[in-house]
């Protein structure tokens, strides 16, 4: 029988395919706010005790990940008035098979890195998955606001590769980390905002007005 | 002690001068960026004095490339604060608090990075720095500095993002290994028991995230759009604060992989960076319109000669060293000449200037001592620094290395001198008369022209002792 | 294979035969109550068999032969696969090495000869909804190859039987995860085969944007009453592998083991029933989206396995 952590892992992987395969915005910021929730419930699944760092650490994972900026990100598309992500630069279907052949080499990589004495044999892969799938989304979607989604799974794919390494990186710069995104996501929604204010479009690649 | 006091009074002074009320820059506002940066410079040249210190359980300390990354930064910082007070006299928008403070904030981050000895800790604050300077390249609150806030934004998150990931593998591979994880001093000393596969990893990552903060081609394409939109004082302080830390960043990850015998594997990555940035720049600058994307262009291919040094070891770690510092220096200069253009004229394309010369006396020949400067000329400290990077191409036997190198920098020197010639030659349009030069306005650039040229001429004791230590920390040696 | 194994595995298909029809009544009544009404009782589909095997048939003079044999092709291909599953847990009454590919062959054939038949009657509506599920197949097939592969890498057998049969059992302990996602793309491929929300709504009378239903406009009488029939078995079919996978049955008598059966099949139904009610059905072009993502579960429980 399958570990909950290992059940999470798997779960956070079907919330990457599930942001890869949507157009719809409000469903892409749901599976990213349940991701976050993943992600916050996971250090409590890996630790052997539950000790104020995790404890610490799973609030301030859900706070940020699975409530402040989802809120935030689902204010930004209201306050946009957009629901789809119209013509992506590379297909819903040929994205989802890029996720799914960056799936098989997360396994083919992590299978050959050295392992450390990591305690959960699916978590370097379901990192690595992620964070491929964001830079996917964040690569071939045009909407301003998609991009953030795709850099916010980019984000959490590290997050789970930063879990092999709690002993060796200090609660204080967790926090940090953690505050460093936030400040990412909020600047990049404000901006995004003004992009909408400005262009009347969250596209973009309308913004190409800069170049040689 | 002092290190934190170094790290807190930006961050004060940011927090008050943010928190404080009357949205408008108030003279009291501007007041304190400046006397803050005469305080931090004055704390920096007091570190000079005082034997190495540490602080947070040895997470800051202040080694030889730190100090140098640091006092670099302090001094283009405070030329560039004094510079503030005149050009938020004359600019429209005027700016804000958001301004000042942003300001402040960057001087706060590039300090913890400086002084960072914990590699994550050095992360977050290069990483803070995107963000402190956000609102200043949005200062305009246009479409076209929206575009460049934008495009900076996505690519520089994206790239310090993937370099977290690095710094994680950096903790996988130190796995095992005594010593405090992620402490420099521990990585260096215990590098040989790393585990190569996981430090690979990190090192690229860590190459390509830091490098998309430096502007390393193919990474650089957030830089001359945000160059030429952000206000030419942010543009200071990006080209010559910010990229330096992130190449400090580079070195980092570059001495623990010398350390730990991977010079083989890391040398042609940097070689390959480095080229491809000076190839870049090459191309880009023939037939260049506008005097800020020129200036970005010549930083990408300068952050090209940096890992170029960097990757050639022995004298071409000294020679990346110095460059650092000069080309940190003259990037300063040149976009706080171009401020004052701009001002001046409104616009930095070279379609608007014509004859600077005579339009804007001291400003127009300070524009064309820095062409001389930056292509590399003698007396300039660059001539130096480019001459020592070449000779260790040639001493280590990578004559393609230095020819390719040369051949790069004549195109780049022919692209550039073509179009700040242009602007600083020829007619002016009719009925536009001399401007009086604020002082205020020029300070800034005189001196840090004058120290480019000091060390072009002669480098004091200290600062060669300090130089010399920084590069044998990085596994190079000294001419 | 003994006598007691060919005995249980009839009885299997006996009740998989008869149940079939209810399948589609149990949908209905399901979304019925989510919608709150009674709807139409269960057994529904059976008088309908019955009213139609009574009426006449009319053919139309553009078609040929190959209109009149569909309906017998189609029934007797989805029986002929009903014989390859294990549907009573344990064997099935035919089996042979490679017979999931026989199995998906028999599929392909029957709607094969249900396309061809529509195209037959010279009708663009009838040749718009062929070329619709040949398009919908073409995505459904390497999805359904791709749980028949997880399954096979999970329990290392080549024949349906041994893949659904005891060998099940024994893989669930361990891949438990892998099963469930191939279990999830079936269910997908369900709704999509069987022309369901959000692939085709087949409440809807609206030429333009139906698939299934446009297919079969011609037919009439007792060859209407086949088809219908033979739909419903194709449910019934996918039901019955989506159960297989599930639920695995080995050490049940064969009573409870029937008893299983049937109710996990009633439990697929509103299922689906549930499905058709809380979602809208896709536009055409995205329903690759949906099986694409399907195939990208059965691939992610490949890759599961795989490492």
């Amino acid at each position: 029988m399958q570990t909950t952590a290992e059940l999470l892992l798997l779960l956070v992987v079907l919330t990457d395919l599930a942001v890869l395969g949507t157009s719809r915005l409000r469903t892409c910021i749901r599976a990213v706010a349940a991701q976050g929730l993943l992600l916050g419930l996971l250090p409590l699944a890996l630790a052997s005790q539950v000790t104020v760092h995790v404890a610490g650490l799973a609030a301030g994972t859900v706070l940020v990940k699975a409530v402040v900026l989802p809120w935030f990100l689902l204010w930004a598309i209201r306050e946009a008035a957009v629901r789809r992500e119209v013509e992506p630069v590379v297909g819903f279907i040929a994205s989802l098979l890029l996720g799914a052949l960056a799936l098989a080499l997360a396994f083919a990589i992590s299978g050959r890195l050295p392992a450390s004495d990591v305690r959960e044999p699916v978590l370097i892969p379901a990192a690595l998955a992620t964070v491929m799938m964001g830079l996917i989304v964040l690569t071939t979607r045009r909407k301003a606001l998609t991009q953030v989604v795709g850099y916010l799974m980019l984000e959490n794919g590290i997050y789970l590769f930063g879990l092999t390494q709690t002993e060796s990186v200090p609660f204080l710069l967790e926090v940090g980390v953690l505050l460093d995104i936030f400040a990412g996501v909020f600047i990049m929604g404000i901006v995004v905002f003004h992009i909408n204010r400005e262009f009347d479009s969250l596209d973009s690649a309308r913004l190409s007005e800069l170049k040689d | 002690m002092w290190l934190l006091a170094l790290c807190l009074l930006p961050v004060a002074a940011a927090a008050v001068t943010g928190a404080a009320p009357s949205p408008r820059v108030t003279r009291w506002r501007v007041g304190a960026l400046v006397g803050t940066a005469a305080v931090h410079l004055a704390l920096t040249a007091m570190l000079w004095r005082l034997p190495p210190q540490q602080a947070l359980n040895g997470w800051l300390g202040d080694d030889a490339l730190g100090t140098i990354v640091l006092t670099l930064t302090s001094v283009l910082f405070f030329a560039t604060s004094v510079y503030t007070v005149g050009y938020l006299a004359r600019a429209t928008p005027r700016g804000g608090r958001v301004f000042v403070s942003g300001m402040l904030g960057f001087l706060a981050a590039t300090t913890v990075v400086a002084l960072s000895q914990h590699l994550a800790m050095l992360w977050v604050g290069l990483e803070a720095t995107t963000f402190a300077v956000a609102p200043l390249i949005f200062h305009r609150h246009d479409r076209r500095s929206l575009e460049a806030v934008w495009k900076y934004l996505v690519l520089s998150s994206v790239g310090i993002a993937l370099a977290l990931l690095g710094i994680f593998f950096l903790a996988s591979a130190q796995h095992g290994v005594p010593g405090d994880p992620l402490i420099l001093g521990d990585l260096t000393a215990h590098a040989r028991e790393l585990q190569p596969a996981w430090l690979r990893a990190a090192f690229v990552f860590l190459l390509v995230g830091f490098g998309t903060k430096m502007g390393l081609a193919p990474m650089h394409t957030w830089k001359p759009d945000t160059y030429g939109e952000a206000p030419a004082l942010v543009g200071a302080l990006m080209a010559g604060a910010l990229t330096s830390c992130a190449f400090l960043g580079v070195a980092r990850i570059t001495q623990v992989t010398t350390a730990a015998g991977l010079t083989a594997f890391v040398q042609p990555v940097l070689f390959a960076f480095g080229l491809l940035s000076l190839a870049t720049a090459a191309a880009f600058v023939i037939g260049q319109g506008d005097l800020k994307r020129l200036l970005a262009y010549s930083s990408v291919e300068h952050m090209g000669l940096l890992v170029l040094g960097l990757g050639l070891c022995g004298v071409g770690t000294y020679g990346a060293v110095l460059h650092l510092v000069n080309n940190g220096l003259v990037k300063g200069w040149l976009f706080l000449v171009a401020g004052n253009v701009v001002l001046a004229t409104g616009t930095s394309a070279a379609a608007g200037n014509r004859g600077l010369v005579r339009t804007l006396p001291v400003s127009g020949v300070l524009l064309v001592a820095g062409l001389f400067a930056v292509t590399g000329s003698p007396p300039f400290g660059l001539f130096l620094s480019e001459f020592t990077i070449l000779r260790a191409a040639v001493d280590g036997g990578h004559l393609a290395i230095a020819v390719s190198t040369l051949v790069l920098l004549a195109i780049i020197f022919v692209g550039m001198a073509v179009l700040v010639m242009n602007m600083a030659l020829g007619e002016p349009a009719p009925g536009v008369r001399p401007v009086r030069e604020s002082a205020w306005l020029l300070a800034g650039p005189l001196a840090l022209a004058g120290l480019v040229l000091l060390l072009g001429v002669y480098i004091p004791g200290p600062v060669q002792a300090t130089l010399a230590r920084a590069a044998v920390a990085l596994g190079g040696r000294v001419p | 294979m003994n006598h007691a194994h060919v005995g249980s595995s009839l009885a299997a298909l006996a009740v998989l035969l008869v149940i079939a029809p209810a399948l589609s009544g149990v949908v209905v009544r399901t979304k019925s109550a989510f919608a709150g009404r009674r709807g139409a009782p269960v057994g529904q589909l059976y008088w309908d068999l019955f009213k139609l095997m009574r009426k006449g048939t009319v053919y139309s003079t553009t078609t040929t032969w190959i209109f009149r044999a569909a309906p017998v092709v189609v029934l007797v291909s989805l029986t002929a696969a009903s014989l390859l599953l294990p549907l009573d847990g344990q064997a099935s009454p035919v089996q042979f090495s490679g017979d999931l590919i026989a199995f998906a062959g028999l599929l392909a054939l029957g709607r094969f000869a249900l396309v061809l038949a529509g195209l037959d009657t010279g009708s663009s509506f009838e040749g718009m909804g062929a070329s619709r599920e040949v398009t919908v197949a073409s995505f459904a097939e390497p999805v359904l190859f791709l749980g028949f592969l997880g399954l096979v890498l999970a329990t290392r057998r080549l024949t349906l039987s041994a893949m659904l049969g005891p060998a099940l059992t024994a893989a669930w302990a361990h891949q438990t995860a892998s099963l469930a996602l191939v279990a999830l793309a079936f269910f997908v491929l369900l709704l999509a085969e069987n022309s369901r929300v959000p692939v085709d709504d087949p409440a809807t009378h609206l030429e333009l944007t139906m698939i299934h239903e446009v297919i079969v406009l011609d037919h009439s009488g007792p060859d209407l009453a086949v088809i219908l029939y033979a739909s419903s078995l194709k449910l019934a079919l996918f039901a019955a592998l989506i159960v297989e996978v599930a639920v695995p049955r080995d050490g049940l008598g064969l009573g409870w083991s029937l008893a299983a059966f049937a109710g996990g099949l009633l439990v697929v139904a509103m299922a689906v029933g549930v499905v058709e009610s809380v979602m809208a059905r896709l536009r055409l072009n995205r329903v690759p989206q949906l099986i694409v993502g399907a195939g990208a579960l059965a691939l992610f429980g490949i890759i599961l396995l795989l490492r």
